[in-house]
Formats: C-alpha cells, sequence, structure tokens
C-alpha cells in the first residue's frame, strides 16, 4: 500500500490507577481508510479514541493524528478532526439545521460558507422536511445521521465515530454507513468502533482490541482466512474468548 | 468572534426554548416585588391584647382608651387575675398582656414615677416585638402630653429601644433584599445548571473535541444570562418605581452599573459550581444551600450582621451579597453617590475576578 499514514500510533497507553485500560498498542491507519476498530465492552476501545481525539491525556507512548502529536499540539489536532461520541451529542430543543450551523460556527466557518453547506447536507440526507423539526423530536436513526452530518461539518481529515449505530434498526444502519462510503470517498478517513461484527465486514481494515491490547489487525478478509471461519463474528469470538478482562 | 457568536446564540436558543426556565427567570422577580411589596410587610393590626388592670384609675383609663382606638390593637380581654392571663396566652388567643399596677396614678404622681408592664407572646419573636414597639410609643405619647398639661414632669417608665416607625413607612425598602436574592439565585443556579448540562448531555465531550477555547465556552454560556438577569433588574426597578412608588434616588447609571458588576459576580460564581460538579442536581443543590442560603443569612437582609456572633460576622464578608446590599440600600434608599460605595464594589469586583480565575482552572481541557 502506497498510501499516506493519517493515524500513527507507537505504544499508546493509558492507565486508570492500576487498571491499564490500553496497554501499549501501536498501528497506522492510511488516509481515506475506513479502520473499524472492534473489541468487547471495556476492552479499551472508547479509552483510545479519545486519547486519539485529544480528550484524554496518555500515560505513555506516542500518537500523530492528522499529522499532529496528541499530546503536544491537542489545539492544531482538533480543528482537522471530527468526532461523534457514543452519548447522543446534538442539542434536543435546537433544529437539526441549529445544530448543524452551530458545530459548524465553533470550528469557524464563515457564516455564508456555514448556508452553503448545511444546505446542502440537509438536501443530501433528504431531511429536508426534518431539518426544521427540533431535535428531539426526530427518530434515533435521524439523529444519528445528522450527528454524523455535524461531526463532518467542517470537512475533517480524519472523522472518529464511537459506536455511531448503537440502538438503530439493519435498514439504518445500512444508510449509515452508504453515509460512512461517501465520506469515504470524498477523502475523509473514518475511524469506527462497533460491536456490529457485520458492519466490521463493511471496513477496510479492523482490529481487535483484547484486553487493551490489539489482537489483530487486517483486512476482513484475511482475518477470516487467518482463523479459518466464515464470518467476523466467528474472528471475534475467537479472539474475546482469550479475554481476562470480563465485560463491564 | 465569529465562533464567539455561533455559541452565543446557540446558547440563546436554549434559553429561549426553555419556556419554563424563561418563566422562572422573568416570573420570578415579578412575584417577588409583588408579593414582598403587598403581601407582607411588618406591619401588624389588629393584635388582640388583654387588659389586666389592678389600677383602675385615670392613668390605666386613658391608656386602654388611645391603645384601644388605634388600628393595631383589640382589646379582646380584660382580667381580674394573672392566671387567666397565662391561660390566655397557652390558647394563643391574646399577643399582648398589659398589666397596669395598683396605685399606679398615686406612684405617678407621688414619685413622679409609674410602671406598666407588657407581657409578650414571644412565640413569633419578630411580631410580638413590633407590637411591643407600637404600646411603647403609644404610652410614650401619653407621657408627652402629660408633660405638657402637668407642671411636675411625670414619667412612666417604657423601655423601648427602636425609633417608632408605625407602619414601616414604605413597602419599597424591600427591593433591595429582593433584588439581591433574586440575582443571586438566578445568575448562580441557571449558569452553573446551563454548563453542567451540557456535561450530563455528552455535548461537551464534543465542545472539548472542538477546537474552541475553554474561555470562550465560558463565556459565551455567561452572556444569555447576563443579559436575563440584567432584563430582571430592569424589571424589578421598573415594578418598584411604579407599583410600589419608589422614589428615584441616586443615580441611575451608577445603580445598572453595579448592578451588572454584581451579576457578573454571581455568573462567575455559577461557573465556579459548574466546573466542580458533574450532574444538575447537584449544581443545582450546591447552588441553593451553598451559595444561597449564606447569601440569605449574610445578607444583612434577613438578620443584622451587627447582632451576630464575630465568627459569623468574619464569615458573611466572604458573602457577595452582604456587599451588594449595601450598595443598594446605599444608592436606592438613601441616595448616596458613587463615593460612599467604592468599597463594596472594589471587593465586589476582587470576588468575579478570584471566582473567573478558579474557575476557568478547574475547567477541564480534557476528560480526565
Amino acid at each position: 500500500m502506497n498510501k499516506l499514514i493519517t493515524i500513527e500510533t507507537r505504544d499508546l497507553t493509558k492507565r486508570f490507577g492500576n487498571f491499564t485500560a490500553v496497554d501499549a498498542i501501536s498501528f497506522k491507519v492510511y488516509e481515506g481508510e475506513i479502520f473499524g476498530f472492534l473489541g468487547a465492552n471495556g476492552a479499551g476501545k472508547t479509552t483510545a479514541m479519545r486519547m486519539l481525539c485529544g480528550l484524554l491525556t496518555p500515560t505513555s507512548g506516542q500518537a500523530l493524528v492528522a499529522g499532529y502529536d496528541i499530546y503536544r499540539q491537542p489545539n492544531q489536532l482538533k480543528a482537522h478532526i471530527g468526532y461523534m461520541s457514543q452519548k447522543f451529542s446534538l442539542y434536543p430543543n435546537l433544529t437539526a439545521r441549529e445544530n448543524m450551523t452551530f458545530y459548524a460556527g465553533i470550528y469557524g466557518m464563515k457564516r455564508k460558507e456555514i448556508g452553503d453547506k448545511v444546505h446542502s447536507l440537509i438536501k443530501s440526507l433528504g431531511v429536508e422536511k426534518y431539518s426544521d423539526m427540533q431535535v428531539h423530536n426526530l427518530p434515533l436513526g435521524w439523529k444519528q445521521k445528522i450527528s454524523f452530518m455535524t461531526a463532518i461539518i467542517h470537512n475533517p481529515k480524519i472523522v472518529f465515530l464511537d459506536e455511531p449505530t448503537g440502538g438503530v434498526d439493519p435498514i439504518t444502519r445500512r444508510q449509515f454507513w452508504d453515509m460512512i462510503y461517501e465520506a469515504a470517498d470524498r477523502g475523509i478517513t473514518v475511524f469506527v468502533t462497533t460491536h456490529y461484527m457485520d458492519e466490521a465486514e463493511y471496513c477496510d481494515r479492523v482490529s481487535m482490541m483484547v484486553d487493551g491490547a490489539i489482537a489483530a489487525l487486517d483486512t476482513p478478509e484475511a482475518l477470516k482466512t487467518r482463523y479459518s471461519v466464515a464470518s467476523m463474528n466467528d474472528v471475534f469470538i475467537q479472539l474475546a474468548r482469550k479475554a481476562n478482562r470480563s465485560a463491564v | 468572534m465569529r465562533v464567539l457568536t455561533a455559541f452565543i446564540k446557540k446558547e440563546f436558543w436554549h434559553v429561549l426554548r426553555d419556556r419554563r426556565s424563561l418563566t422562572i427567570l422573568l416570573g420570578l422577580p415579578v412575584m417577588m416585588i409583588l408579593i414582598f411589596g403587598f403581601a407582607l410587610s411588618n406591619e401588624v393590626k389588629n393584635s388582640s391584647v388583654a387588659i389586666l388592670d389592678f389600677a383602675g384609675d385615670d392613668v390605666s383609663a386613658q391608656i386602654i382608651h388611645r391603645l384601644n382606638s388605634s388600628q393595631y390593637f383589640d382589646i379582646t380581654h380584660r382580667l381580674r387575675r394573672f392566671d387567666d392571663l397565662e391561660s390566655l396566652f397557652r390558647q394563643n388567643q391574646v399577643r399582648l398582656g398589659l398589666v397596669f399596677p395598683a396605685n399606679l396614678q398615686d406612684d405617678l404622681i407621688g414619685d413622679g414615677e409609674g410602671a406598666i408592664q407588657i407581657i409578650g407572646n414571644a412565640v413569633d419573636p419578630n411580631t410580638t416585638n413590633t407590637t411591643i414597639q407600637y404600646v411603647s410609643a403609644i404610652v410614650a405619647d401619653y407621657q408627652k402630653e402629660l408633660w405638657q398639661t402637668q407642671e411636675i414632669p411625670y414619667q412612666i417608665d417604657v423601655s423601648y429601644r427602636m425609633l417608632y416607625n408605625p407602619q414601616l413607612e414604605s413597602a419599597y425598602t424591600f427591593v433591595p433584599g429582593v433584588m439581591t436574592l433574586i440575582l443571586m439565585l438566578l445568575g448562580t443556579m441557571m449558569t452553573s445548571v446551563s454548563i453542567v448540562r451540557e456535561k450530563e448531555m455528552g455535548t461537551m465531550e464534543v465542545l472539548l473535541v472542538s477546537p474552541m477555547r475553554p474561555i470562550l465556552v465560558i463565556i459565551s454560556k455567561a452572556i444569555p444570562y447576563l443579559v436575563l438577569c440584567f432584563v430582571d433588574v430592569l424589571i424589578i426597578l421598573l415594578l418598584a418605581y411604579t407599583v410600589l412608588e419608589m422614589p428615584l434616588r441616586g443615580n441611575l447609571l451608577l445603580l445598572l452599573l453595579m448592578c451588572i458588576l454584581f451579576v457578573l459576580t454571581t455568573l462567575t460564581l455559577g461557573l465556579l459550581v459548574s466546573t466542580l460538579v458533574e450532574s444538575q442536581q447537584v449544581a443545582m443543590f450546591l447552588s441553593l444551600v451553598g451559595f444561597f442560603m449564606p447569601a440569605l443569612i449574610f445578607g444583612g437582609y434577613l438578620f443584622p450582621i451587627e447582632n451576630m456572633p464575630e465568627i459569623l460576622q468574619v464569615i458573611s464578608n466572604a458573602v457577595p451579597t452582604r456587599w451588594f446590599y449595601n450598595i443598594l440600600k446605599n444608592i436606592m434608599i438613601k441616595g448616596l453617590g458613587f463615593e460612599y460605595i467604592i468599597k463594596e464594589a472594589i471587593i465586589l469586583s476582587g470576588m468575579t475576578f478570584l471566582f473567573l480565575v478558579i474557575a476557568l482552572k478547574k475547567f477541564k481541557i480534557r476528560l480526565m
């Protein structure tokens, strides 16, 4: 592969007291890639992701994200990433349009630019009729799509999605993944955590976290071949079974 | 600046859409002013009084007559024995007992000195205290008349400590206290809750991932509430001047400036609270118990600070409402100028600065 590296970690570690949530993980993510970050609950996915976003300070190790050191240049880094948290992160009493406008605004986009962008996003999502409803009235699936749109509204180099499809139906999940592909086609690197193993199949490459460490990292095809199983689900079960840490 | 406007706009959307909070924000001052202005007053009318008249002479008759004709007293019982008075008090039938000793007139003329006894039902100490002041005043009045008509200065011994103020001259003396409390309550609680809400909802995480600087988050959170609290100040003043007919003493501009200063103090205090706690309930609790209660107790409008034990007086210095209340009294009631409130203004500015610095230090840029 001759692609540019957008995320590179070296022995990235996070300890909370005696508990090592993330244990010296090292990996590379290439530009425009959809990188699946899998693991059981409590395996350390969210912690790792938060470090990469500059939300948590690593205990040791290094990471470069979009060319910036997460430890030394968190502020420059923040302008170039998008983040969709596990918790639902839109303001319920604002409309979809207002939410997008707000997030675009705090990334310092110009007013004209925001108007055009929001308009085109709403159009491409096909949510015109919902766009002026307050978000708390919308179905979960729509909220998550809008969340995703707000996370990439400022054209980040990388977007981090923390379990973006939790709790939504398969059709909406499929549509959500279409949006992810579209973003990746536009050159945005997608870093996504999930427990849905069918979603793992959609990723270009996946890493499997077990007990805070990366147990496997490859394309879904290669992983299935290596463990001689038919689906990512079986890969996951084989690897997760080795875990000592019980799910939290 | 663009970022700031975007954020402030969003905050206004929040505030304006949250009808319940908005009702509280704008309705509370109106309600408080009206309640304090009309419903509550220190004036005590028609207090029931029991008379125990052992004297039965001119002097006692005169005093009883005066009490009876005042609107403040109803002479409900005329007794013969002390025991009866006690049982009346037990049944809560009378507020005051007035005892005229035998030979009151003789003592007055002979020794130039007579004494009457007032027994008060101190279950409601404040009210009773007020009525005792009234009786004392009426007796003092009578005594003055005696002095004018007689040549020898008779003296009826009634001790009264306060200057007599038959009906709290006007309701507007409450305004500074009410204003202080409302601003303290709204400024601190609303701001702290609004920031903590973002933490609870998870939107704070997204804000932290954005390149927005923490100071901007704090400033933009505070500005809508600054505006709203200022609107409240205007509402209160307007009501005070129109409905309560409060005279316009003191410099209005100075008054408004000082109000803004105090609102800033409460807002920064609210910001400080919000950086310390994680949930809206705790924020509300801390604002109410941790800041509103001391504001109430040590503010100086309920309990005179001078009468507190020394240690509490020292503590009261740390309560911002105390200083603001002084400022308001000086400007609104006494009509004094800036030179009389410099000290208070400096203290409030200092507190604001201190709260802001601590809040900024505590505001977590990262989650851990």
